[in-house]
């Protein structure tokens, strides 16, 4: 038996960790791949937000003599067939991307929250007609609930955001409320209850929170689903209407024509997407990893 | 008793023959190295089982009985659990020098363990049957029809009705105390030397409890198998072990046979431990209508973090003094075969006898 | 055990008649119809006439009356007509089936044989660099858009071999139609496996931390033994699910697939049918993949009661 050196075992734990830099060097060891998903998050959401200062170009110019030029020179990732910068609609595609992946998790999440707490709390009809109703929208593969909901309301950016969060929804509700019901079990609830605080209160002050580790590591991974519909949708010619720039449509106007002629219209807005649903993914596994180590991936 | 004999003038060494001693630990210590500090979970622990005899080896939850039972099969989570120090002596044989072959080798058919939850031990998937003859197969190269013939054979010996039908059930068919019992045919399938019992009755009634109890003391006369019982049950202890270990934050702070233990307590916290039974017919009949208050030990059992130098048991003890907290009590015989560590072991038989 | 089945298809029923109003009332939540956007793309709208095609088209009843018919007809298999070519809509979808059953359930293939193995030996293996890197391969499979992959499939095809993938009916043997359809079916199973992978890598995990597993290296059993005898067995119960679950939402990825490869099945279908407005289409071809998703998922339970012995008790 091999001679175990105490303080290599005790640093690998992670013990002696002191204060932020500590911890977040800590976490960055324990977790490089989490570490660096979150970069790729951060730049995601940096170049959404600096999108006027990063590029030189804006994405709505046309012009005809530079269609399909090639990667290089002012053009770093080329231009289009209407002689738009390719890095300039990337860039800002970051903003819509973002927009609608961010507003149709947070809408969905919400309106989830709310009924899987209710749902799992308060028991009774609601919860069996709740039941079935997300059980009925789950039958339904996410893509194909939200491109006939896209196809229904119309195209614009708010339709966009609605048509991916409500396929959302029924995920988010199934896990919150499976986590209310067992947390309603629990002894604290029975000495809220005890000490005679009313349901709603015990729901908002005591239940809630304990359901927020879930509730984060399942927002992270509906992020990265919200990305991927977002530009299937676009893709199919279903999402984000002109004259927003949407990386998945940037792929549909390349398509197939495009494979042979111009490939740099098709790479670089499929790495975009890649590389952010990519960060996400690996963010998200990272803070399962943490908050709720059960459910190890 | 031989076990007296055996335990020699530090309480680690043998004094009598090799042969008499089937299982011999020398100064264990299994450490916890975890994000919040080193956790001594079994911190220098030392015993001999006679060959046939019963040791228990008693304490609260987190004193470090389990970890030590899992050290004796080298079954510790490792990381963050690593065994750093001692030896585990098997009819001679150091099992902390084996390699994992040899040790798979020794598991189930040299020394074996019995789990507390049947329910969870069991794979659900696998009929009882296949489960028992597994180890048949493994260590006696027993066919697969000779080990399922054996597999009944056990069931019969642990008593469970109808054998050969229960052979191909599966453990979600069983009671609890089936259950249990079909563990122990499992562990004790290729007669073992030593069988380890992890808090065998705690998950069962209580009535249950006396069978199985009665089931293993049957077994092992038959058998001649050693048996390592660890419990916080000191009703279990009573009935069924020949000598008994007290432990508390990974170190042993008691030890004697059972009458001895049960007449003259010699450390606090085996008094605290057999004063909180609660004693409801003694109270009626014997004490009159004024009902006695139960007796808890006030406190709660330390992290094992961070030890301090001083007795660790003084912040919860009633007789601590200021000897007591600055300087941790060493662990001698106080009288024959029996073994303590406290400044005061004195005053506490004392105590007991009155 | 026949109670069970006839609970379940009961329940099976509920759900489908569940289904078949929401996607009704999710086709029609915005006001204005078909004839609308005719009128709109004419650029001016004649009342009589559109009220005769209202008519026509059955659009002047009120709205649970159009269910029922719509449902009526379901029944008898009489799936409407389509707006655009006005042939019977069922023999517009019939056709296009087999192809898209063939694709789909090549990618299943393709997903199980990659993703249950690569799962297990990620599990047995945790976190050592195989783990690692098997781990950010699935992670990849999961992050990638399919229909990018698609493209970038036809790029290597296009650059290294000079041809396009792109399915034809009219190839010999059958041998040549699966072949050429694996093209599409690997850019769909990608990111299936990556999903298998991942699930059967968790749930080995979690069956491996199981008290029994404990019981059974306490019996001295091999590394060997415990993974594959004791921990798989347990671990497939999950995996079973999720393949079947998995197995009906191929066909989100199979809409992008077929677009990007050509296929003329019935997914690619589904879009040309929303991009003309051909609402009776829709309408069945949703309701089409809403029961397969349903009777996969009844299958599926079947299958785990079949593989999980505790399941017969619990009634």
């Amino acid at each position: 038996m091999a001679v175990v050196d105490h303080s290599a075992e005790l640093a690998r734990a992670g013990a002696n960790v002191r204060g932020w830099t500590g911890s977040l060097l800590f976490f960055v060891r324990r977790y490089p791949l989490g570490a660096i998903g979150a970069v790729i998050m951060a730049a995601f959401v940096l170049t959404a937000l600096f999108a006027d200062q990063i590029s030189t170009f804006d994405p709505f110019t046309t012009n005809a003599r530079i269609s399909l030029a090639r990667p290089g020179g002012e053009h770093i990732l080329g231009a289009d067939f209407m002689g738009r910068d390719v890095f300039a609609r990337i860039v800002y595609g970051a903003r819509i991307s973002l927009a609608v992946s961010v507003g149709a998790t947070v809408l969905g999440c919400l309106i989830g929250v709310t009924i899987g707490l209710m749902s799992g709390f308060f028991g009774g009809w609601f919860d069996l007609i709740v039941q079935r109703l997300m059980d009925i929208m789950q039958s339904l593969p996410l893509l194909v609930m939200a491109l006939v909901m896209a196809a229904s309301l119309g195209p614009s950016l708010t339709n966009t955001i609605i048509a991916i969060a409500i396929p959302l929804v029924p995920n988010v509700a199934r896990i919150i409320r499976s986590n209310t019901l067992s947390l309603r079990e629990m002894p604290f609830v029975e000495a809220a209850r005890a000490i005679g605080m009313s349901e709603t209160r015990i729901a908002v002050v005591h239940v809630l929170p304990n359901t927020l580790a879930p509730l984060i590591v399942l927002a992270t991974a509906q992020l990265g689903s919200a990305i991927l519909v977002e530009s299937s949708l676009a893709f199919l010619g279903l999402g984000v209407p002109e004259p927003h720039p949407s990386w998945g449509r940037m792929l549909s106007e390349s398509a197939a024509e495009y494979v042979r002629t111009a490939p740099w219209l098709v790479i670089f807005p499929g790495i975009a997407i890649s590389a952010v649903v990519f960060g996400t993914n690996l963010f998200g596994d990272a803070i399962r990893d943490i908050l709720d180590p059960r459910q190890r991936m | 008793m031989s076990a007296q004999a055996a335990l020699g003038a530090e309480g680690r060494t043998p004094a009598t023959q090799p042969a008499e001693v089937v299982l011999e630990v020398d100064d264990l210590q299994t450490y916890f190295f975890t994000r919040g500090g080193l956790v001594k979970a079994v911190d220098g622990v030392s015993f001999a089982v006679p060959r046939g005899a019963t040791l228990a080896i008693v304490g609260e939850s987190g004193c470090g009985k389990s970890v030590t039972a899992l050290s004796l099969m080298r079954l510790v989570a490792d990381p963050p659990g690593r065994i750093v120090g001692g030896s585990i002596r098997l009819d001679g044989v150091d099992l902390l020098q084996l390699d994992d072959q040899a040790m798979r080798e020794i598991r189930g058919n040299r020394i074996s363990m019995v789990f507390q939850e049947p329910m969870t031990s069991l794979n659900p998937v696998m009929t009882i049957g296949r489960q028992i003859s597994e180890a048949l197969m493994l260590h006696q190269k027993m066919s697969q029809k000779a080990a399922l013939a054996r597999a009944v054979e056990m069931l019969q010996l642990v008593g469970i009705p109808e054998p050969k039908q229960r052979v191909k059930e599966y453990p979600h068919q069983l009671s609890g105390g089936m259950r249990q019992r079909a563990m122990i045919a499992m562990a004790l399938a290729c007669n073992p030397k030593v069988l380890i019992c992890d808090e065998p009755t705690s998950a069962l009634d209580v009535t249950i409890q006396a069978q199985i109890l009665d089931l293993i003391a049957k077994l092992q006369r038959e058998l001649g198998t050693a048996v390592i019982l660890i419990t916080h049950d000191l009703g279990v202890v009573a009935e069924t072990a020949e000598r008994v270990i007290v432990m508390y934050a990974g170190r042993k702070v008691e030890e004697a046979t059972v009458g001895d233990l049960f007449a003259r307590p010699r450390h606090p916290y085996t008094r605290g431990l057999m004063n909180s039974i609660p004693r409801l017919a003694l109270m009626r009949q014997e004490r009159g209508p004024a009902v006695e208050r139960l007796q808890e030990i006030p406190g709660i059992v330390p992290a094992l973090v961070n030890l301090p130098e001083a007795c660790i048991f003084a912040p919860r003890c009633a007789f601590a003094d200021d000897k007591c907290r600055g300087q941790y009590p060493p662990y001698e015989q106080k009288s024959p075969g029996h073994w303590a560590a406290c400044w005061h072991s004195d005053r506490i038989a004392e105590k007991a006898d009155g | 055990m026949a109670a069970y089945i006839v609970r379940r298809l009961l329940l099976m029923l509920v759900t489908l008649i569940g289904m078949s109003i929401l996607i009704f009332v999710m086709l029609r939540l915005v006001p204005g119809n078909i004839t609308d956007i005719i009128f709109d793309s004419a650029g001016f709208v004649n009342p009589a006439q559109k009220k005769k095609i209202e008519r026509q088209l059955g659009l002047d009843q009120p709205i649970a009356v159009q269910y029922v018919t719509w449902i009526g007809g379901l029944m008898r298999g009489d799936l409407g007509y389509a707006y655009v070519s006005e042939k019977p809509a069922i023999e517009e979808i019939l056709p296009r089936i087999p192809v898209t059953a063939k694709l789909a359930l090549l990618a299943l293939i393709f997903s199980i044989i990659i993703g249950v193995p690569l799962g297990v030996v990620s599990a047995v293996r945790q976190n050592t660099t195989l783990d690692y890197v098997l781990r950010v391969l699935s992670l990849s499979g999961l992050s990638l858009p399919s229909f990018w992959l698609g493209l970038l499939i036809l790029m290597a095809f296009v650059q290294f071999w000079g041809w396009i993938p792109i399915y034809r009916s009219d190839t010999g043997s059958i041998w040549e139609e699966i072949a050429l359809l694996s093209i599409p079916a690997a850019a769909v199973g990608f990111r299936s496996s990556a999903l298998v992978m991942r699930l059967t890598r968790s749930s080995m995990l979690e069956v491996l931390r199981q008290d029994y597993i404990r019981t059974a290296r306490a019996k001295g059993a091999s590394d060997t033994s415990v993974n594959y005898d004791h921990a798989l067995r347990n671990a497939v119960l999950p995996v079973v699910t999720i393949i079947g679950i998995e197995a009906a939402f191929l066909i989100g990825g199979l809409i992008v697939t077929e677009t990007v490869f050509n296929v003329p099945g019935v997914a690619r279908f589904l879009v040309e049918a929303i991009r003309w407005r051909d609402y009776p289409i829709v309408q069945n071809l949703v309701m089409f993949i809403a029961i397969i998703v349903v009777v996969v998922n009844f299958l599926v339970d079947l299958m785990y009661v079949v593989l999980d012995p505790r399941i017969k008790y619990e009634e």
